[in-house]
């Protein structure tokens, strides 16, 4: 708890601040005490060692799993206790670690089927074919066509009526990240992006996480190991070990700090 | 097996694997002998199996062929010569050879059939020497009779040794045609048992279109079609199945490639050509095959509502029959004065939609607690809930209400809008009013289908946990489906309460849940299509729980076979007759992923 | 729908918001404990003085039971308790090891019991079971065990082994085939009438002094622990046993330590069925009438057994049994006849199924918590 830069009490609108989360499992703590904001249109990085806590905490916010003590605030309101979906209802999607999408379902309907909390056309609509029902559902196509279009040609064309499962797993990947911007949100948060990508493509997707903000607007949380990214992509930084934060500042300052560097390489044999 | 085509896009993962250039065919006797002693012997209990049951005595008397072959000695000819085919098969493994067919596969055929005939050779005789009558009811005089063709047990046991060995050669043998020969085959075979078992079907429509010269020819007058006119029957299928080959496919794919408005017209005149057949058909019916049909419609609906619970969300409901009983319990309250407590005695539409309100409110009151359940448990407890309300409707408890054991009798038929009255008298007006509410429930599973909704419930059933995290609220998007099933069953009800007069509450026994549910997975879950067809010919040729079907000698056994089939399909063909494409693709997920694996590419999730 | 920036604050301890299915369940909940209260409070105000205005109020034809019979119900719920919990052992070990519910297992009891009838019946023929019941029962014991193990590890290799790693529900609905498959094939086998086992001696018809019980119950209630405690000390402390419980803790590791997984599981079906095909011949001792229909409710109870103890939890299948018992034949008089409800008798099953549903309701992993393999804990 060395590095609490003044940066974090700075910023003026905080889009989602985390109190005191704790998440514990038995007696294991898998968060301690974990304070962070993110602001409107800013990229977080989270990373640390495997097993630091880093995808309990995008868990917890997307309330997967219970919160043991602690508050998540999301502009300003509560989300804690909340069901899963009203959390993504009210504008946190997520990627996962190891890509889940509806394997069977078409690239452009995992796309339209997310779009569910966004949309209200009910039973009697699409029994009665609605001019509201039809003019939605060319909505919910259309907008799910420009979402896939935003990743050039990889998943347009012929791909959108291909199962999902079909894909390569880069498109996979990339499909995963449609799907969370077509639930409309206003933060993403991105569980290891570019892992088992190949440098060309992480370079791409690298550029994909900026675009995201800057043209959707998005603020968003990465977890993510392949530090070029971090350097890349992150505002800010946030370091996790052992499900306590460890560092918090810019990616130069979290790179030099001592403490992340024992959490990565282990504490330094004293030479003799 | 062959990943499923994806219509004209080119295939990334799961093509079928290389075919291996065949070697030469093996010699004649380097059998898997274990493999056939196995098959041989899994063959021979079958048979003894289907000889106690008493299935070839009851069905001796129906007539395949007249004076050649009956049911009852057909059940005893499938099994030695399915042995016989199935020993011959090749796992085709890449990088291992397949050889191509020859005297081994015949000489293997022979020896499975020979086995599986040495069981009812042993049966023949031991018939003779010992007496089991005591707790097998079957051993009996009768079937000895049957077994030895009135002769001598020793008579008969070789004559069976002969027949399974010929049986399960000619399925040997099959394997050594061509696939237009083994086509022309299967489609005669098919042909003349399909002749006859629809012979009521096809008297009754020759007699309504007045051509009963016809159908005299074709069929003998007690029953079976004539020895010269199965022969004639045979040839002139073999000639189409030959001249004809891959017409079916052809069409099939210049459908398939339509586009955009042709196929919606395509789809159009198909649907106009199957409502004016099903509408003008029933004119030329009689009684009984129009009371077939209305049966065959009863299920249709049932089966489509559980479809939406089952195929669309994925949801294991084994008390679907609840739904129904109380379709039929409150129709008959609502509309027969028999109830002691409330007879409002309204008109049957009124009470319909009293019903349909009614069920849907029972759905939600069931469905609220199970809904979050793991899937097992889930069925498990709307199977307890099934048994609940019957027992309710049982109790004497409320037998004011529902009349308890004696159930409801002197319900009166179904008058719609003044014009007609729908009851059990005419049949003919059952199948009509059925047909309306399937039109309905195909119309409502399409629409709802291809709606957010049913987007929604595939995404359920892929992967809850992401479909939550998607924002989709899944207990109440499973709850709707539950729902909607529920009052498509109910409409099932109250007809079913029309047409019969009367409702007791042993017609809703957990049975009928699950012989709907064998309906739904035969035909292929997820399938409207499918679901249709399952029911046609499962209710339509075997029968429903308590209705006959055209075979109506396979009464006692009916329930034995929906098992069988049961557990068969879930074995060979999960995704059904006619399946859904991507339902297909999850039940053989484990198998693509291994298709995937060979051919090195990451396995999916 | 209610608000849920509202209520968050207000139910901070669970991970999930009230939505309108939550508050249906908890007014259910509520319900149904204010049901069960009242019927138990009528109950003891009856027993007092059926005079009092409470318990009038609550049913004016009330009687309440005499102690005689109060007990009665008690022991007849412990023996049938028993047969459920052997029977639960089967649910219990299956859906321990391989995560699916073996639907067919109630039929497994079902043959057990026909095998029972049609032994002991040759048995009397041969004037063998009255000459000598507890060697002729013994027999039968033997026999039926080795039958109704046959019988599951058939089942087994024929539609459950083809199916492992396919989605959990397969399995299920095959097992349900195989339930069906089961029971009409005793009805075209054997005939679809009802079957009585022989008459059985005095004593174990007649009621002892011991406590008031009838000699069958007894019998059933000693053999049921017996049976138990083999199969918790050949589960505990055998080699066979330990392999067990390494599948059902995660089947591919198991593997990779060298052991046979498939022989494992064909030894666990094995062995349930052979409680099954124990629990088959008491059932016969006890009722002395069989016919094709008997597996099925017992089969269901005695998986609401196993869920009740918690399922993959061999004390917790007895336990669970047990209770099931007791609940379906105390819980009809004790708490719907003080109410009102007429024929209560006929609602046995409705009972023993509203405690399935209650118990998933209140507590989903039973009373002691569930076993489960590692791929289907969440």
């Amino acid at each position: 708890m060395t590095t609490q830069t003044t940066l974090t009490e700075a910023m003026p609108t905080a889009i989602l601040e985390t109190r005191n989360l704790s998440v514990s499992f038995g007696g294991l703590h898998a968060l301690e005490e974990l304070d962070m904001q993110v602001s409107q249109g800013e990229i977080v990085s989270v990373i640390g060692p495997n097993g630091a806590g880093k995808t309990t905490l995008f868990n917890a916010i997307t309330a997967t799993v219970d919160i043991s003590a602690g508050d998540i605030l999301f502009e300003g309101q509560s989300v804690r206790g909340l069901d899963p979906n009203k959390v993504t209802t009210r504008g946190i999607a997520r990627t996962f670690q190891n890509v889940r999408l509806f394997a069977n379902m078409s690239v452009l309907e995992n796309v339209m089927v997310s779009q569910h909390c966004r949309t209200k056309q009910h039973a009697f609509g699409a029994l009665l074919y609605t001019k509201a029902f039809r003019r939605e559902e060319a909505e919910i196509r259309q907008r799910a066509t420009e979402i896939l279009s935003f990743f050039g040609t990889r998943l347009i064309g012929y791909r959108m009526d291909q199962p999902a499962f079909s894909l390569s797993y880069a498109n996979r990947r990339r499909l995963e990240i449609a799907r969370a911007m077509a639930t409309q949100p206003k933060l993403i948060l991105l569980d290891e992006p570019v892992a088992g990508m190949n440098p060309v493509e992480t370079a791409e997707l690298t550029g994909m996480i900026r675009r995201l903000r800057d043209e959707w607007g998005f603020a968003i949380i990465v977890i993510e190991h392949d530090m070029g990214v971090v350097r890349e992509v992150s505002d800010r930084v946030v370091v996790l070990d052992h499900g306590v934060k460890i560092a918090e500042g810019s990616y130069e300052q979290v790179s030099k700090n001592s403490q992340v560097i024992e959490a990565y390489l282990g504490k330094g044999v004293p030479e003799k | 097996m062959s990943a499923p085509r994806v219509d004209g896009l080119p295939q990334q993962h799961g093509s079928p694997t290389q075919q291996m250039p065949l070697v030469a065919p093996r010699s004649a006797f380097a059998h898997d002998w274990t493999r056939i002693a196995r098959m041989g012997s899994i063959a021979a209990f079958g048979q003894v199996f289907i000889a106690l049951s008493n299935m070839p005595v009851r069905l001796d008397e129906r007539l395949i062929i007249k004076p050649v072959l009956s049911l009852g000695y057909l059940v005893l000819l499938i099994l030695p010569f399915a042995a016989g085919y199935r020993q011959g098969h090749q796992i085709r493994r890449e990088g291992v050879p397949t050889y191509s067919p020859g005297l081994n596969e015949v000489v293997g055929g022979f020896l499975c059939g020979a086995l599986a005939g040495a069981g009812l050779s042993l049966l023949t005789i031991l018939l003779t020497h010992f007496d089991l009558r005591d707790p097998l009811v079957n051993w009996s005089p009768m079937l000895l009779n049957l077994l030895s063709f009135d002769n001598s047990s020793w008579f008969g046991g070789v004559i069976w040794l002969a027949i399974g060995a010929a049986m399960g050669t000619a399925g040997g043998l099959l394997r050594l045609v061509g696939p237009t020969s083994r086509r022309a085959t299967i489609t005669i075979v098919l042909a003349v048992t399909g002749a006859a078992v629809l012979e009521s079907v096809v008297v009754d429509l020759a007699e309504g279109l007045g051509l009963e010269p016809l159908t005299d020819r074709l069929y003998h007058r007690r029953g079976g079609i004539n020895w010269n006119s199965a022969l004639g029957l045979a040839g002139l299928c073999g000639l189409l199945a030959v001249t004809g080959q891959g017409r079916l496919r052809q069409a099939k794919s210049f459908h398939a490639q339509l586009q955009g408005k042709q196929r919606t017209q395509a789809n159009g005149g198909l649907i106009i050509l199957t409502a004016t057949l099903l509408i003008v058909l029933p004119l030329f019916l009689g009684k009984l095959t129009n009371e077939l049909l209305a049966n065959v419609g009863l299920f249709v609906l049932l089966a489509l509502g559980l479809n939406i619970v089952v195929g669309l969300a994925g949801i294991l409901d084994l008390g679907y029959v609840a739904f129904f009983a109380v379709g039929s319990y409150t129709a008959a309250v609502l509309t027969s004065a028999t109830s002691s407590r409330i007879t409002p005695e309204i008109p049957w539409l009124a009470a319909l939609i009293v019903v349909v309100i009614l069920t849907g409110l029972v759905g939600l009151f069931i469905g609220a607690p199970v809904i979050r359940m793991r899937g097992d448990y889930l069925a498990i407890v709307t199977l307890g809930f099934g048994e609940i309300i019957r027992l309710l409707f049982l109790s004497d408890w409320l037998s004011g209400w529902f009349g308890g054991a004696q159930g409801f009798t002197k319900i009166p038929a179904a008058g719609i809008f003044g014009l007609t009255e729908v009851d059990g008298t005419d049949p003919r007006r059952v199948f009509y009013l059925v047909l309306a509410f399937c039109a309905l429930a195909i119309y409502v599973s399409w629409r709802l289908e291809r709606s957010r909704l049913g987007r929604a419930w595939m995404a359920v059933r892929e992967d809850e946990t992401v479909a939550e995290a998607m924002g989709i609220n899944t207990v109440n998007i499973k709850l709707l489906a539950f729902v909607v099933g529920a009052m498509l069953g109910s409409l099932s009800g109250a007809i079913f309460a029309a047409k019969v007069g009367s409702v007791f509450p042993s017609s809703f026994q957990i049975l009928v849940s699950i012989v709907i549910l064998v309906v739904v997975i035969f035909g292929g879950m997820g399938n409207i299509v499918g679901v249709i067809a399952g029911a046609a010919v499962l209710i339509g040729v075997l029968g429903g729980p308590k209705q006959p079907g055209l075979l109506a000698e396979f009464a006692e056994f009916k329930l034995l076979i929906y098992g069988a089939l049961l557990i068969w399909m879930m074995l060979a063909k999960p995704e059904g007759l006619i399946p859904n494409v991507r339902r297909t693709r999850e039940l053989h997920h484990h198998e693509m992923a291994q298709d995937a694996w060979l051919q090195g590419q990451p396995p999916r999730r | 729908m209610s608000q849920p920036g509202v209520l968050s604050r207000k139910a901070p301890r669970t991970g999930v918001s009230k939505t309108g299915v939550d508050w249906f369940l908890t007014v259910m909940r509520v319900a149904t404990l204010t049901l069960i209260c009242v019927g138990l409070l009528a109950f003891i105000a009856q027993e007092i003085n059926t005079n009092n205005p409470f318990a009038r109020w609550a049913n004016p034809d009330a009687t309440g039971l005499t102690g005689e019979q109060f007990w009665g119900l008690i022991v007849s719920g412990v023996s049938q308790g028993a047969m459920y919990g052997l029977i639960a052992l089967g649910y219990s070990m299956v859906y321990g090891v391989l995560g699916f519910i073996n639907f067919a297992h109630g039929e497994v009891f079902m043959v057990g019991a026909m095998t029972g009838m049609i032994t002991s019946n040759k048995l009397a023929d041969a004037g063998l079971w009255e000459s000598n019941f507890v060697g002729s029962l013994v027999f039968i014991i033997v026999i039926s065990i080795l039958v109704c193990a046959l019988t599951a590890v058939i089942m087994e290799r024929v539609a459950y082994r083809p199916l492992r790693g396919s989605p959990r529900l397969i399995p299920l609905i095959t097992s349900i085939g195989v339930s069906f498959f089961l029971q009409n094939a005793s009805v075209v086998l054997l005939g679809p009438g009802a079957k009585s086992y022989p008459n059985v001696p005095d004593w174990v018809k007649s009621k002892h002094t011991f406590l008031e019980i009838e000699g069958a119950r007894i019998l059933v209630i000693l053999v049921a622990a017996v049976s138990m405690i083999c199969l918790w000390y050949f589960v505990e402390r055998t080699k066979t046993g330990k392999a067990m419980r390494a599948v059902a803790e995660d089947a591919e590791i198991a593997e990779l330590m060298g052991i046979n997984v498939n022989r494992t599981i064909v030894k666990v079906f094995a062995l349930g069925g052979a409680m099954a095909g124990m629990a088959g011949i008491l059932w016969g001792i006890l009722f002395r009438s069989v016919i094709h229909t008997t597996g099925f409710l017992p089969g269901i109870k005695a998986f609401s057994a196993a869920v009740v103890g918690g399922i993959g939890h061999l004390g917790g299948a007895m336990a669970g049994g047990l209770s099931i018992g007791v609940a379906e034949s105390v819980g009809p008089l004790v708490i719907l006849e003080p109410l009102g409800v007429s024929g209560v008798s006929q609602l046995r099953d409705a009972v023993a199924f509203a405690v399935l549903i209650g118990v998933l309701l209140l507590r989903p992993s039973g009373l002691f918590g569930e076993r489960l393999p590692a791929e289907d804990r969440t």
